[in-house]
């Protein structure tokens, strides 16, 4: 095996562990121990890789490349840069802490759950490492096959309505992304990401960006996320919110940004405001939020907009922040639905009506939700006060108002956590809060707590991330000329 | 005496062979007691599907410079030889899971099977409107037949009606089409049409139009695009189901096949006529298709439409009328086929199972049954509605990118709504499968069939439909091969 191919393992070993899982008749206990295993192996792999990787060095990294489709210069071509590393890495390691949420709270028919876990983790990181549109494309599909099962199978009473709005959205934006990916990949001759020139198409542009949007989601594209985040199961909403949003904006830096330059630069104005408006709206719904659920769905929404305003200031500060935050931020919503996953388990509600004084005689349970939220609220220190903070910087280089705005964003952040922590956690106690509630147990943190430890060695060393994404000191020349 | 043409037997072998087949299997209908009818019917009829596909795989690799034989009449090429072989694998798949469902008229059943595919196969060769016609004929007589099979089942003999005179209304098109094409250039050879039109200058001449559009509606009726779909939606529905898969996959692939070489070989000057018409069919069954099947119950019927949006989708890379589109075409089939064939066979699986019409309701908890029908479901499904889980994903991106580059932004517009729109039927069958709580669920009453020659089906439909998705390479250089023995 050489060290390329290690790309390719990430990809597929999930998806060989999940046909492995469809195919071998285990019982419950060894189906979900396989796929527990098979994704920490997936970490360790991934270990290896970002051991191996040589951050000074511009240009792709373990890549490798088959022709797929020949005649259309299609290529199953894979590798990473900087910040695909970083997201890679958020991937496995979200996706192996919720497989074994999956496994504790003991899911059932766990093999097509496991299964189908798995199969997400390897479409997700292929999002990540694809360096051709085509490829790049069919992950981004592949991950909704999966999705749509785990929500539609395992998720809350109205799992069927939240499926159907889920797909139905996504599925529109990413077919009008297809239609331009064909367009732009014949008109230049290549669908390869690397070798494509950039286009100065703005219809083009529009095409990939509403994908984003509304994957990510920015403001009016949001309809299908309060639904999808409340019925799914939590563990699958940790993912579709920490990682799959993740690849919406992963798409605008590799694809929206590299590729349209001066499209990007036209549309600057209204990405920007559409971000401004998913981050101002979304806190503000999040504060308004009735249950533990709404809370971080929505801030998701609000992240989201902050980092595609990080994005689109094309700074220096703002690409190294929006890389910076979208790790950040993945793991605080991990988290945060898996604590939510917690509380519900025992209060069988995230409502607030019927929640408080949780932290009373649960004392794991109350430092671990305190602890994600004094990091989510942005508290100077914490690994996403640096992420907001070179965002905004970056937003002030481009315009004094979008920081001012998103420094707006970022004092409702702090108004709707310190309201989640008070609501869930103090205050009187809940109707549905009983002492047989007991404290986490021991598998529910050997879960939650290495994601927040990972968050806190973001915290001590944010420039881990934010100094290693992109080669060179200039994100800005690497985005707009390395990348091509 | 008279005057015989040379004949290449080896060019018509694929015929042959399943032509031979099915008188085997006819005359054990007389010859072989009861108790073993179905055993040597069944063992007849797969030897000689399994036959076609070695002859036709031979054709293929020995006809690479092909051209016409047996007095001009046939096209022994590869285009030919490629759409045999997809031809005598479904026959084969058809078998397999006729095998355990047929239960009376075994003789019967497999010979009519093996005619109509012979026929099929003498249909995608032909070189000329007569043995066109004929063809057509052969292989459309045999399937009325099929369709009524199961008499005294409600809606097979209706079925069989309908097919009966919708068909012989499209068959009575063709027929009157060839003949005002050859009024006007006094030919009925594809090539020497062609070649007519262009010496006389034939080009936009009133009755050759009038033909070429008649020819094509003809075809279109057997394709079942719309406006000429009608009959699908009954047919399909009422046809015993093992027919159904096999018309669903097989005739729309010879179908598809024979029209892009009528418009190639013979009307190459009315390129600018067809390309638009051929568009128009192809948007008219996009729409149709997806629109009715949003609100359909029964799963046959469902999956009907969702074969005349499928062939507005093929119809899509056949207007573009170019090389790319031949190779898209070609493409398209072998997942389509696969997908469109496994999908009824799991149709049949569970009707079998209930006793019943199978609907979106009394398919709920199928999946978790029966897990691999329901994984192999799931997987065609999601193919048809182009998601990455199968070739059905890299044939839209080809059929589109053949519109694309012929210059039809807007084309590709109208067939990614449309995929969008057949998404949400498509999610409802697995939502029905998987998603429908036990309360729904239908007492299937002890445990299901064992049916082992139908899970090899719809096993080697799974391993067609997947692998087409990754060995797309190898495929598309077959295609190319295919494509360039016609004119461009």
């Amino acid at each position: 095996m050489t060290t390329s191919s290690i790309t390719s393992v990430l990809i597929w070993l999930p998806i060989a562990g999940a046909l492995a899982i469809w195919i071998l008749p285990l019982s419950r206990y060894a189906t979900g121990s396989l796929a527990v295993l098979v994704s920490l192996v997936e970490v360790g792999f991934w270990i290896e890789q970002a051991a191996r990787f040589d951050f000074a060095r511009s240009g792709l990294q373990f890549s490798e490349r088959t022709p797929w489709i020949k005649d259309l210069h299609v290529s199953y071509h894979v590798g990473e840069y900087g910040f695909s590393l970083w997201l890679a890495g958020l991937t496995v390691v979200v996706m192996a802490a919720c497989i074994g949420y999956g496994f504790w709270v003991g899911r059932d028919r766990p093999r097509a759950y496991f299964g189908l876990m798995l199969m997400l983790t390897g479409a997700t990181v292929g999002v990540f490492v694809a360096q051709d549109l085509l490829l790049f494309y069919a992950f981004f599909e592949a991950m909704l096959i999966p999705l749509y099962v785990l929500v539609g199978v395992w998720g809350g009473a109205n799992r069927i309505g939240a499926t159907l709005k889920l797909l139905l959205y996504t599925m529109a934006g990413s077919l009008v992304m297809l239609a331009a990916i064909i367009v732009y990949g014949l008109k230049v001759g290549t669908f390869d990401l690397v070798d494509s020139p950039p286009s100065a198409s703005r219809w083009l542009f529009l095409g990939f960006m509403l994908a984003f949007a509304i994957k990510a989601p920015l403001f009016p594209f949001h309809g299908w996320l309060p639904d999808a985040y409340r019925e799914a199961p939590p563990e699958v909403t940790a993912v579709l919110s920490g990682v799959v949003a993740k690849a919406a904006t992963y798409g605008m830096l590799r694809i929206a940004l590299t590729k349209f330059p001066e499209p990007s630069s036209y549309y600057r104005t209204v990405v920007l405001a559409l971000g401004a408006a998913a981050l101002v709206y979304g806190s503000v719904l999040a504060f308004r939020a009735i249950d533990f659920r709404g809370v971080v769905a929505y801030s998701s929404m609000a992240q989201s907009g902050l980092i595609t305003i990080g994005l689109f200031s094309g700074t220096n500060l703002g690409f190294d922040g929006a890389v910076l935050q979208m790790v950040a931020h993945g793991l605080i919503s991990a988290s945060l639905f898996l604590i939510a996953g917690t509380v519900e388990r025992r209060t069988t509600t995230g409502d607030f009506a019927r929640l408080g004084g949780m932290a009373k005689g649960r004392p794991a349970l109350a430092t671990l939700l305190m602890t994600v939220g004094i990091i989510s609220l942005a508290v100077p220190g914490s690994a996403a006060f640096a992420g907001e903070f070179l965002i905004l910087a970056g937003a002030y280089q481009r315009a004094w108002w979008w920081a001012a705005i998103g420094a707006a964003g970022i004092v409702l952040a702090a108004m709707y956590v310190l309201r989640l922590i008070s609501a869930a956690l103090h205050e009187a106690r809940g109707p549905v809060v009983h002492d047989e509630a007991l404290d986490l147990r021991p598998g529910e943190l050997a879960l939650v707590v290495p994601l927040v430890a990972a968050l806190l060695v973001l915290s001590a060393w944010p420039a881990g991330i934010s100094h290693h994404s992109f080669a060179g000191d200039a994100p800005v020349n690497a985005v707009y000329e390395q990348f091509r | 005496m008279i005057h015989t043409p040379h004949v290449d037997w080896f060019a018509i072998s694929t015929v042959l062979v399943l032509l031979g087949g099915s008188f085997i299997a006819l005359l054990s209908a007389v010859l072989v007691p009861g108790a073993w009818r179905r055993t040597v019917s069944v063992s007849v009829a797969a030897a000689a599907a399994t036959g076609g596909i070695v002859t036709s795989v031979w054709l293929y690799v020995d006809s690479a410079n092909g051209g016409r034989v047996i007095a001009d009449s046939f096209y022994r090429d590869r285009w030919t030889a490629l759409t045999q072989v997809i031809l005598c694998a479904t026959t084969l798949a058809t078998v397999l899971v006729g095998a355990e469902r047929v239960r009376q008229h075994e003789s019967e059943f497999f010979a009519l099977l093996l005619a109509s595919a012979a026929g099929m196969t003498f249909f995608v060769g032909s070189a000329n409107l007569m043995v066109m016609f004929l063809s057509l004929e052969w292989f459309s007589i045999a399937l009325y037949v099929l369709c009524a099979i199961d008499y005294d089942l409600e809606g097979s003999l209706e079925a069989g009606l309908k097919y009966l005179v919708v068909g012989s209304f499209g068959s009575a098109a063709l027929l009157f089409g060839s003949a005002l094409v050859y009024g006007a250039t006094n030919r009925i050879g594809f090539a020497e049409i062609a070649q007519s039109v262009a010496t006389h200058g034939l080009s936009g001449d009133l009755l050759l139009v009038l033909g070429l559009a008649m020819i094509l509606a003809g075809l279109a009726f057997k394709s079942s695009s719309a406006p000429f779909h009608m009959w699908t939606p009954d047919v399909y529905q009422g046809a015993p189901t093992t027919v159904t898969a096999f018309m669903s996959s097989a005739t729309k692939v010879a179908a598809f096949a024979l029209t892009f070489r009528v418009i190639r070989t013979a009307f190459p000057q009315e390129a600018h006529l067809w390309t638009w018409a051929l568009a128009g069919i192809a948007v008219a069954s996009l729409v149709i298709g997806n629109l009715a099947a949003l609100v359909q119950t029964d799963v046959k019927r469902l999956l009907a439409y969702s074969s005349i949006s499928h062939a507005g989708f093929i119809l899509i890379g056949v207007s573009a009328g170019t090389a790319l589109g031949g190779r898209a075409l070609m493409y398209y089939l072998v997942p389509y086929s696969a997908m469109a064939f496994g999908s009824f066979a799991i149709v049949a699986a569970r009707e079998r199972e209930l006793g019943t019409a199978v609907t979106l309701e009394n398919l709920a908890g199928f999946g978790w049954e029966r897990p691999f029908l329901g994984v192999a479901m799931w997987f065609f499904m999601f193919g048809f509605a182009g998601l990455p889980l199968g070739g059905g994903f890299v044939g839209k991106f080809y059929v589109l990118s053949a519109a694309y580059d012929h210059g039809w932004t807007w084309l590709v517009i109208v067939g990614v709504l449309a995929t969008l729109v057949s998404l949400y039927y498509y999610l409802g069958v697995v939502r029905a499968i998987y998603m429908r709580g036990p309360e729904l669920a239908v007492a299937a009453g002890g445990s299901p069939p064992r049916e082992t020659l139908l899970h090899v089906a719809v096993g080697s439909a799974l391993v067609v439909s997947v692998g087409s998705l990754i060995a797309v390479g190898p495929l598309i250089t077959l295609a190319r091969h295919a494509a360039s023995a016609l004119p461009f």
